[in-house]
């Protein structure tokens, strides 16, 4: 047992720490958000710079061979500084599809562009009537020659407005929720038949609603069989999304104590007092125990066995909703009128902390599967 | 960063599990696993067996019977013996006053005490906490005046636990009364057997006698049972609080308790269906054993950690958290095995000498309530939950 990073990811966190620092403030957040494409294509340049596009990739594919851990460091940076670039659509989500799904010669075909911050993907897979069903798919693919049409409409995209490529799941056989006959394919997202709504979403990032008419696409796997892909990738982007939860659990954290030192009433800093600081330190507690279940989660996202897998993910999840609600609330609270202004940076962790533990199944419906799989604990 | 253990570690825990199933007696572990009260002659036994192959000082110094393992090792000792449901050996002498004999003691003390300690052939209590100095320790009042070669003890200490069982008992003293309250305090060895000292058993709510008050009334006490340097027992008391860190979470009894709960509320029945099979209950279940996981994992950080040279020896301000989360977890199963049992927590068994009724309700029942009710006390012992705060304020988050 080892909690050591290696010299290679104590590089990479530390140019992805210093870059952040130095590039990701609050309020150069707020130009890039800005920005026609509501993030900045200088700050995506950068990232590509120092090697953060192609992390998940191996070597061969034209990445850097990075695996869970590594992708968890750059998640909790992303967090900490709510990171606004479609670093999660295209490297984290699609790139775990891309992984599991793609030949090799889609792979070269598609990595060295998204590598060089070229290529933005999208992973347009939520419907309206699907919630977080990843095989409740009514989105039709048909066979055409070597190809397939696309038909269907596909919702929650994140970042799909700036998408160059779009994965999008589809049914070419099976009725409407049978795990059976779902496939991924890649559409290019100025295909004809293909329709596009941007809109600014809560925590300040972009997505969209897309509309498809019989828009081409080119299968990535089996075209009947690619749930249990999508369940590996799927359990792959909550371990990463936990680790960016802790890094916006941490920045609220930090502030919210340092508000506390420094914000003077009745004479004193509102720190000295006992209630407050328990109450602090129960956020701190949460904390750790958020921090520890995204460890978790980065360490079984690789793990084969597809139920334990899961378990732990729906435990992570729970985990991080509930300690980031507590932790969240709480820094608003503690941080009085200033904690839910616009103008300050900790009631936008709390809006981002908040779509994160609603997105990709919520906390009941985590605490609901992993009740219904027994627990982690046999009997 | 590997988060799962290595071939080796793999190896030790195997050998500590086969070790602690099959070695204790199973009706010791049995009555542990049913969460009965365990004799004083049936925790002899266990702790005799243990240390007869060297399991009961481990984390001791090695010229004392310890082993040097790594703080992984250890920690796979403490869960695998909790799991196995080994009544661990007595806290008092394996953690608290054996390290500090070993670290403070002269050589006489060690040769006396050491290994009769480890052993569990001298039953040691603690005499820190009196009537007015709970959590404010430091402000005990018990004295201890020099007379010749013995130290004159006059007092009394207070939630004693298992002093009618002890031997001898270990107490902060106050021997300098003029100085600042923590500068004044002895750390002082007593016989129990010694005139003037007398146990009175205070009823816990659980109906059990575990804990008591120890008076002391002109103790003559031989100034060779002084450990260390007179007027240094709270830097004593402070590496003894210190010594005991990442056992404090007892996550291996959660995990213990977790797994009865599931199979008691599987023999239940809710209406047409075992109660294991509601949905809320099993959701309740499943948000413990995520707290308890992430706990272990917690845990775990704190032991790597331990691992590293500038932590060694120092007490972690990370252990409060294991204090804060293990006592809520451990006090939470105790509110879900009461639910599981559901009507038949109500009959209250008296103890009657010599009476042979049989128990009202199934037979798992009869504990359920008076754990519930014995172990609110775990968020209260060992520095409150409301000092861990404290010590979390101070030391990690810096007010």
């Amino acid at each position: 047992m080892d909690f050591d990073l290696s010299d290679e990811q104590r590089l990479l966190k530390d140019s992805v720490d210093r870059m952040i620092l130095n590039r990701y403030g609050f309020e150069a957040r707020k130009g890039y958000r800005a920005a026609p494409e509501g993030w900045s294509r200088e700050i995506w340049a950068q990232f590509a710079d120092i090697g953060l596009l192609g992390l998940p990739f191996t070597e061969a594919q034209g990445g850097f061979g990075g695996g869970p851990v590594d992708t968890a460091m750059v998640m909790e940076a992303c967090g900490r500084a709510l990171v606004v670039e479609p670093y999660f659509a295209t490297v984290v989500a699609c790139g775990a599809l891309l992984r599991h799904a793609a030949s090799e010669a889609q792979l070269e075909a598609l990595v060295p562009g998204i590598a060089a911050g070229e290529r933005v993907l999208a992973y347009a897979q939520i419907e309206r009537q699907s919630r977080n069903s990843l095989n409740d798919v009514m989105t039709r693919a048909e066979r055409d020659g070597d190809g397939w049409r696309i038909t269907g409409d596909k919702s929650l995209v994140l970042h799909g407005d700036s998408a160059d490529t779009l994965l999008v799941t589809a049914r070419t056989a099976g009725e409407h929720r049978e795990r059976h006959g779902i496939g991924l394919f890649l559409v290019q997202a100025d295909a004809p038949g293909v329709t596009r709504r941007g809109y600014p979403t809560q925590d300040g990032m972009r997505a969209a609603e897309i509309n498809l008419v019989n828009a081409s696409g080119e299968a990535l796997g089996d075209p009947a069989e690619a749930l249990p892909v999508l369940e590996q990738a799927n359990d792959e982007m909550l371990a990463a999304l936990c680790a960016e939860a802790v890094g916006v659990m941490d920045a609220m954290h930090a502030m919210t104590v340092d508000y506390m030192k420094t914000r003077k009433q009745f004479g004193r800093a509102i720190g000295d007092n006992q209630a407050l600081q328990h109450r602090a330190v129960d956020m701190y507690v949460s904390l750790e125990q958020a921090r520890s279940m995204a460890l978790y989660a980065t360490m079984m996202a690789s793990e084969p066995d597809a139920l334990e897998r899961q378990r732990a993910m729906h435990a992570a999840k729970v985990q991080i909703g509930r300690s980031g609600r507590h932790i969240g609330q709480e820094a608003v609270q503690l941080h009085g009128g200033i904690g839910v202004t616009m103008e300050y940076a900790v009631g936008h962790h709390f809006k981002r902390m908040t779509m994160i533990e609603r997105g990709f199944g919520d906390t009941d419906s985590h605490l609901a599967a992993l009740a219904r799989l027994g627990g982690l604990i046999a009997a | 960063m590997d988060l799962s253990f290595n071939a080796e570690e793999i190896a030790f825990r195997d050998r500590m599990r086969e070790f602690f199933t099959t070695e204790i007696p199973p009706a010791i572990r049995d009555q542990v696993q049913r969460g009965e009260h365990v004799s004083q002659e049936q925790m002899v036994t266990a702790q005799r067996i243990l240390n007869a192959h060297g399991l009961a000082v481990p984390h001791w110094p090695v010229e004392w019977g310890g082993h040097d393992w790594t703080p992984v090792q250890l920690y796979i000792y403490q869960d695998e013996m909790q799991q196995a449901c080994v009544p661990p050996p007595l806290g008092f002498n394996t953690n608290m006053v054996g390290p500090v004999i070993a670290q403070f003691g002269s050589e006489a003390q060690k040769k006396q005490f050491l290994a009769p300690t480890a052993n569990l052939d001298i039953w040691w209590c603690q005499g820190f906490s009196e009537p007015g100095a709970g959590s404010d320790l430091a402000s005990l009042r018990t004295t201890a005046i020099r007379d010749g070669d013995h130290y004159v003890v006059n007092g009394q200490k207070t939630w004693t636990t298992l002093a009618q069982y002890a031997d001898w008992i270990f107490c902060l003293v106050r021997t300098d009364t003029k100085v600042k309250k923590q500068e004044g305090i002895s750390f002082l060895l007593i016989d129990m057997k010694a005139p003037g000292v007398s146990v009175r058993p205070i009823q816990t709510i659980d109906g059990g006698i575990e804990v008591n008050e120890v008076w002391f009334d002109e103790v003559r006490v031989p100034a060779e049972n002084l450990v260390g340097e007179e007027n240094k027992g709270w830097d004593y008391a402070k590496f003894l609080l210190g010594n005991e860190r990442t056992g404090i979470a007892r996550v291996g009894v959660s995990k213990a308790r977790i797994r009865r709960i599931k199979q008691l509320a599987a023999l239940e029945r809710v209406g047409d269906r075992a109660m294991i099979d509601e949905p809320h209950f099993r959701e309740r279940v499943a948000a413990v054993e995520i707290e308890l996981k992430a706990l272990e994992m917690t845990q775990l950080r704190v032991v790597a950690d331990e691992h590293k040279q500038e932590r060694r020896g120092k007490p972690n301000p990370a252990s409060s958290i294991l204090k804060l989360k293990g006592s809520e977890i451990q006090q939470a199963t105790t509110e879900l095995l009461m639910d599981v049992v559901g009507p038949y927590i109500l009959p209250y068994d008296d103890h009657e000498p010599g009476s042979n009724e049989p128990p009202v309700g199934p037979d798992y029942a009869a504990e359920a309530a008076p754990t519930y009710f014995n172990w609110r006390k775990i968020s209260i012992y060992g520095g409150s939950n409301e000092i861990q705060r404290n010590i979390v304020a101070k030391a990690i988050l810096g007010f």
